[in-house]
This record gives structure tokens, C-alpha cells and sequence, in this order.
């Protein structure tokens, strides 16, 4: 789960993290009040929306008076920013910067463990510092099950300063980063800038932390920070029913249980020919109510011409699935051809339960492809 | 032979009496898998469909049945527990069905087994089938048939595809293991590839991946340096959009956007035969098995030839 900057900056500064003051504002009366609350000479409008690249998109500004950081929020709310809609922005003060450094943590796959990155060089192009000079990142691997030591830190903010003032704070702000990614159940959390004020105070300019989705069940406080508006809605009607939904451009709209499978069935659409109008995962254990909200989200997007059950039980049960299909049909209309293909655990009773309603299922995955192909194009063209 | 599962697995099923476990334990028995305990905790002292004893603990159930392979089937709240618990018990192969571990809870449970010497294949992953011995997990048995060809695969419901399509073309496996898709994994790419190389029955390898990471450009590399028995790859998510990135520290750590384009290269520098859709199996296996020199009858041929044969060229090993 995706979070906004300005929670971030709360689960950073609940962690003890030295972040300067902030306010949210939803319309651009509020930004400018924001900024006469904050009482600086500058601020900076920032657009919070779960996507990268935010400052090269316009959707962070400099503004020098309230009547300014007004006109601006104007501008930035409602933007749209690689799909998604801005619906709220953050009011900080414009800071000095004496210079700008990356930290973040991230879980590893390689070594199974949380990851620490820093690098001297932050700011907007640290993944090209990265890329071209990788000897400007450092990097220390977390044992888990003692958190990052005080010898690591102090060894990273070495990294970062020679000034051994500012490499205590940065050490003790990177412990306190690790302590917020595990309490947030984070697989993700940064910081960059982290900068130095001319005071000599270390302080975090921006944060993001990605939050594992797996983590929610057992923190409601962090799941409490889903912001639904920023979301695509479709995809957050798939994430209520437990299912993984990725809205695409075709006409040949899957539903298929694995992910694998699914980018697979999609592969295999566009190898007949045809454009998938979706990733759909109904995930294992599935349940015939799923199956009917997959229907549902499918058969909403007007674009698709045909819908394709690919269905391989394992853990997913073929009579679930089958009953959900019927279900469906019976709530709302399908009015668009399915081509159904189902095998595995209990496919015996699923087929029979089909032949029950008039419904007909495949089983080879390259038959059903291919007809759900032709079906879509033969609906375009009628 | 086969690895990691084989006649002398004594199987425990952690969660026997849930909704999952319950009914995989059945279609496990039902397949000839020798389980010899159930845990559930509370319901010690029963029995499971009439024959399989429950315990409370994997520890007594190891102390009265020898058992020495672990599924766990339990709710993924409390699956890093469940694999702690197995470990300790003196468990060395757990095998974790459970789909939704927090990650954080696999950062703890990797270096704890490594410390004991336990592979974890899983979590979020089908498991293990030793065709016509033993499966552990939910790999559906019918799909599967013995014979010479190892199959190791980050997908579940993807492998039963793969499988389905050898098995039916009468090419059958030594052992099919699904690794799981999770960021953290017990058992990766290599140790399979790894165990199978070591295999004598096995003759051949399909891996099967997908994009995100850098996973299958690590078991390439190892397929170059290490393997001498023919391989034949596949990488899922060929079309699959860029998402919405967050933040930095993904790209940073692997260098790489872990595209299948990346995959793709990666598997072919290898000498990797490398399948454009499921069905592409079935001619590469056959044509790699009777190219590799250490060929043995490999079941009975396809019946027919496939309308479309894979474009990939066939590579032969260096």
C-alpha cells in the first residue's frame, strides 16, 4: 500500500525524526491559509498523489506569498499525474540547503534481509547517481532480529559527513527510520533529501514509505492511512474483494486465478492477436463471490468485447469458480460472450455444474485464447 | 530418484484440520503421500479422516511418528510461528503453503533456518510433487506423471500449465517444485537447479519465471557455469505494463527494471532454450533431451507435432 509524503513525514517524526512543520490543504483557500499558519516568507506546494516523479510533472512549485501558494494549489489540485488525480497537496517552508543526501531502507530479496542505502549524492536524480556512479552508494544488510546496530549506523553516517556532530545525527536518524519501516510494516521507507540546514541540523525533507500489504490485517492504524480517493477506483473495488486488478487498453477481458498465469494468458492474447483489456488475479482460495465482483469489474469497462475465464485449480477449486459464474449471471446480465477454460481440482463438478446452465467450458488454455481472440473481434466489428 | 521428496518422507501437515489444510491433506492421502502426523493445537488426541493422529505440537508430533518434512497450511498471521515451531521441532524440510506472509517476518525466519540447517521451500507457493511417490502442498496430481524432466517455478497455477503440457505430450518429471513469488523465499532458483544437476534421473530442466527481480538472471548465470544438463526457460509478464513505481530504493538495489526482455537475454546468453508460450515445452524438452548426450528413453513421443512450433532457435550447450 502506497501512503502519502505527509503521513510519511508522521510516521518519521512519531519516530522521533527532526521534519519540518507541514500542513495538508484539499483546496486552495486552505493552502493559502496554510501557508499564513506556517508563518514563513516561502513555501514550497507539494501535489501528493502515489506516483514518482512529481517534480518534473508540475506538480511541485515555489510559492513567495499566500495569494501565490492559492493560485498555485489551484493549479496542482485536480492535476493529473501519470493517471492519477491530485486531490490534496502539502504546504512546507521553503528550506536553505547546504547539501542533499539520500538514506532508505528497503527488504532485499537477494539477501533476504532489510537493506540500507545511503549515498551523499541524493536528490531527484538519485537513480542515475546510482546507475552511472554506483561507488556513491553504501549500503549495510540489516539482521532482522537485531535491527540496524549503532556500529552500522555510525558506519553509514560516515558515508554521508565528516563532521562527526553530523554523523551521530544521521546515524540516530537512520536507526530511528529503521524503527518506524518495521513498526509501519514497511517494505519500503526513505528519505531525500535528507539535508543540513545552515544551522547545522540534520532534517528530513521528503519522505515515502511503501507499506506491506500483507502487514495491514495486523496494523490498523497504518491501514487506516489509505487515502481510497487517490486510488484508481477500479482497482480499489478488485483490492475490497481480495482480487489484483490492472486496468489495460484491449478488448479481451481476463480473469484468471495466479498471477503467473495471468500475465501468461495475457502474453498468450496478445500472441493470437488480440489486446487484453485487464489483469485480473482471483487469487487462490477462491470463493464464488469473488468470481462475481470479477465479473462485475470486468464487464464494467465498456471496452471489453469478450471475457476469458482461465482457470487452473490448484488450491482454487473449479466448482467455486463455476459457481460464481452462474451466480453472476443470475445477478446482474453478462452481456458479453465468455469463453470459460477450466481444469484442475474439482473440474469434474465445475464442468457439470456448467452443462447445468447451458454453459460450455475448455480445456486447453491455447483453444480458449485463441476463441476469446476471435470472439472480441467479431464483436468490434458487428 | 527425484529431490527434496521421495520414499523416505515422513510428512507432517501443520493445519490439518482448517479449510485448506484439511482438504489438501485429503487429496495428499488420496495421492499415496505418506503423512504420518497432523497439528492442530486443541484437538491433540484426534484423528484425521480416521487414521492420521493430531498432536497440539509439531514437536510431540515428531517425537511419536519420526516425522521429517513439514506443509504448512496455517493462516499467514501465524505462518512464520508455524515455521519456527518446525524447525525446532527438528523438522528439515518445511514446505509453506500460506499466501500473504508479511515480509518482515520472513527477514526473521530466513537467517534462524539457515542457522539449523532447514530448507523452507515456500511461503506463497504450491509445493513439491515427486510424481507417483509423494506430493507435499497442491500441485494436483493427475496433471503429473514420472519420468525425466525437472521442473522448478516461481508460479503456481503457471507450472500446472507447464506440467499439464509435458505430462500430456507423455513427457513426465522427476520432481515439479513451486518456489513461491514472494520477495523473500526459503529455496530460490539455484538450489533447485542445483539438486536437479545432482539428480541422476533427471535429464533435463524447465524453469519457469517471471519479471520483477533479478532472480532469473542469478539461475542463468548459473546454468552457464554450472549446468550440464539441458535447459529450457520461460518468463511470464512479457506484456505486462510498467507499474506506478514508489520510490527509489528498488531500482538502486537491483541495478535493473527485471523486465522479461531482461530475462529473456539473460536466459538465451545462457544457452537456456527458451519457450515462447506454455505449449513451446513439449518440441524444446524433446529436441534438448535427445540432444543432451546423456539421452535415455524419454516416455512416449508426442502424437503430434505441434501446429507451432517455438521460433526461439535451439541452442545447443557450448
Amino acid at each position: 500500500m502506497n501512503i502519502h509524503e505527509y503521513q510519511a513525514r508522521e510516521l518519521l517524526a512519531q519516530a522521533g525524526i527532526a521534519v519540518p512543520p507541514g500542513v495538508v490543504a484539499a483546496t486552495p483557500a486552505e493552502a493559502r491559509r496554510a501557508m499564513e499558519r506556517l508563518g514563513v516568507p516561502k513555501v514550497v506546494v507539494k501535489a501528493q498523489v502515489h506516483a514518482g516523479g512529481r517534480g518534473k510533472a508540475g506538480g511541485v512549485k515555489l510559492a513567495d506569498s499566500p495569494e501565490q501558494a492559492e493560485r498555485l494549489a489551484g493549479q496542482i489540485l485536480g492535476m493529473k499525474i501519470k493517471g492519477l488525480t491530485v486531490g490534496k497537496v502539502l504546504i512546507v517552508p521553503a528550506t536553505d540547503i547546504a547539501s542533499e543526501a539520500y538514506v532508505g531502507v528497503i527488504v532485499d530479496r537477494a539477501s533476504h534481509s532489510p537493506v540500507f542505502m545511503v549515498s551523499p549524492a541524493g536528490g531527484i536524480d538519485i537513480e542515475e547517481v546510482a546507475a552511472k556512479t554506483p561507488e556513491k552508494i553504501f549500503r549495510a544488510t540489516v539482521d532482522a532480529r537485531y535491527g540496524l546496530l549503532t556500529h552500522q549506523a555510525m558506519a553509514l553516517g560516515f558515508r554521508l559527513y565528516s563532521d562527526v556532530a553530523l554523523v551521530r545525527q544521521a546515524a540516530d536518524i537512520l536507526q530511528k527510520l529503521y524503527r518506524a519501516f518495521v513498526d509501519a510494516g514497511a517494505s519500503l521507507a526513505e528519505i531525500n533529501p535528507l539535508v543540513v540546514t545552515p544551522k547545522g541540523e540534520v532534517v528530513a525533507l521528503d519522505a515515502k514509505v511503501v507499506v506491506d500489504d500483507n502487514e495491514l490485517e495486523r496494523k490498523p492504524a497504518i491501514a487506516a492511512l489509505r487515502d481510497v480517493a487517490a486510488e484508481d477506483p477500479s482497482e480499489a473495488m478488485a483490492r475490497e474483494a481480495n482480487l489484483t486488478y490492472i486496468k489495460l487498453d484491449g478488448n479481451v477481458g481476463c480473469c484468471v486465478n495466479g498471477a503467473g498465469l495471468a500475465m501468461e494468458t495475457m502474453d498468450l492474447v496478445k500472441y493470437y492477436g488480440g489486446e487484453p483489456a485487464n489483469f485480473l488475479d482471483i487469487g487462490g482460495s477462491s470463493n464464488p463471490e469473488k468470481v462475481v465482483t470479477a465479473l462485475r469489474i470486468i464487464t464494467s469497462d465498456p471496452k471489453v468485447k469478450a471475457i476469458l475465464f482461465n482457470i487452473f485449480g490448484g488450491i482454487t477449486r473449479c466448482d467455486d469458480v463455476a459457481n460464481g459464474i452462474v451466480a453472476a449471471t443470475r445477478q446482474f446480465k453478462v452481456d458479453r460472450p465468455l469463453v470459460i477454460r477450466l481444469t484442475g481440482t474439482n473440474e469434474q463438478a465445475a464442468l457439470k455444474i456448467l452443462e447445468g446452465v447451458g454453459m460450455r467450458a475448455l480445456t486447453d488454455m491455447d483453444a480458449a485464447v485463441e476463441q476469446a481472440v476471435k470472439m472480441a473481434k467479431g464483436g468490434a466489428a458487428a | 530418484m527425484s529431490i527434496f521428496v521421495d520414499k523416505g518422507t515422513r510428512l507432517v501437515v501443520q493445519g490439518i484440520t482448517g479449510r485448506d489444510g484439511s482438504f489438501h491433506a485429503r487429496q495428499m492421502l488420496a495421492y499415496g503421500t505418506p503423512i504420518v502426523a497432523g497439528v492442530t493445537p486443541g484437538k491433540g488426541g484426534q484423528k484425521f479422516e480416521n487414521k492420521v493422529p493430531i498432536f497440539n505440537t509439531v514437536a510431540e508430533a515428531v517425537a511419536a511418528t519420526r516425522a521429517n518434512t513439514s506443509v504448512i497450511y496455517v493462516p499467514a498471521k501465524f505462518a512464520a510461528d508455524a515455521v519456527f515451531e518446525a524447525a525446532d521441532a527438528g523438522i528439515k524440510l518445511v514446505v509453506c503453503i500460506s499466501e500473504g506472509v508479511p515480509v518482515l517476518d520472513m527477514t526473521r525466519v530466513f537467517p534462524y533456518l539457515v542457522e539449523r540447517g532447514v530448507r523452507l521451500i515456500g511461503p506463497n507457493c504450491p509445493g513439491i510433487i515427486t510424481p507417483g511417490i509423494a506430493k507435499v502442498g497442491i500441485i494436483p496430481g493427475q496433471i503429473c506423471t514420472p519420468g525425466p524432466v525437472g521442473v522448478v517455478s516461481r508460479s503456481g497455477t503457471l507450472t500446472y500449465e507447464v506440467v499439464y503440457q509435458l505430462t500430456r505430450a507423455g513427457l513426465g518429471q522427476t520432481t515439479c517444485v513451486g518456489i513461491g513469488g514472494d520477495p523473500i523465499i526459503g529455496t530460490n532458483f539455484i538450489d533447485c537447479l542445483a539438486a536437479f544437476e545432482a539428480d541422476r534421473d533427471t535429464k533435463a530442466v524447465v524453469i519457469i519465471g517471471e519479471i520483477g527481480g533479478t532472480d532469473e538472471q542469478k539461475a542463468a548465470e548459473f546454468v552457464a557455469k554450472k549446468m550440464t544438463k539441458p535447459v529450457v526457460g520461460f518468463i511470464a509478464g512479457q506484456t505486462a505494463p510498467p507499474g506506478r513505481r514508489m520510490g527509489h530504493a528498488g531500482a538502486i538495489i537491483s541495478g535493473s527494471s527485471g523486465t522479461a526482455a531482461e530475462k529473456i537475454a539473460a536466459f538465451e546468453r545462457a544457452g537456456i532454450s527458451v519457450m515462447k508460450r506454455p505449449a513451446d515445452v513439449v518440441p524444446l524438452i524433446s529436441s534438448r533431451i535427445r540432444g543432451s548426450s546423456r539421452m535415455r528413453k524419454a516416455g512416449k513421443p508426442a502424437k503430434q507435432a505441434p501446429k507451432r512450433a517455438a521460433k526461439t532457435p535451439v541452442k545447443k550447450k557450448k
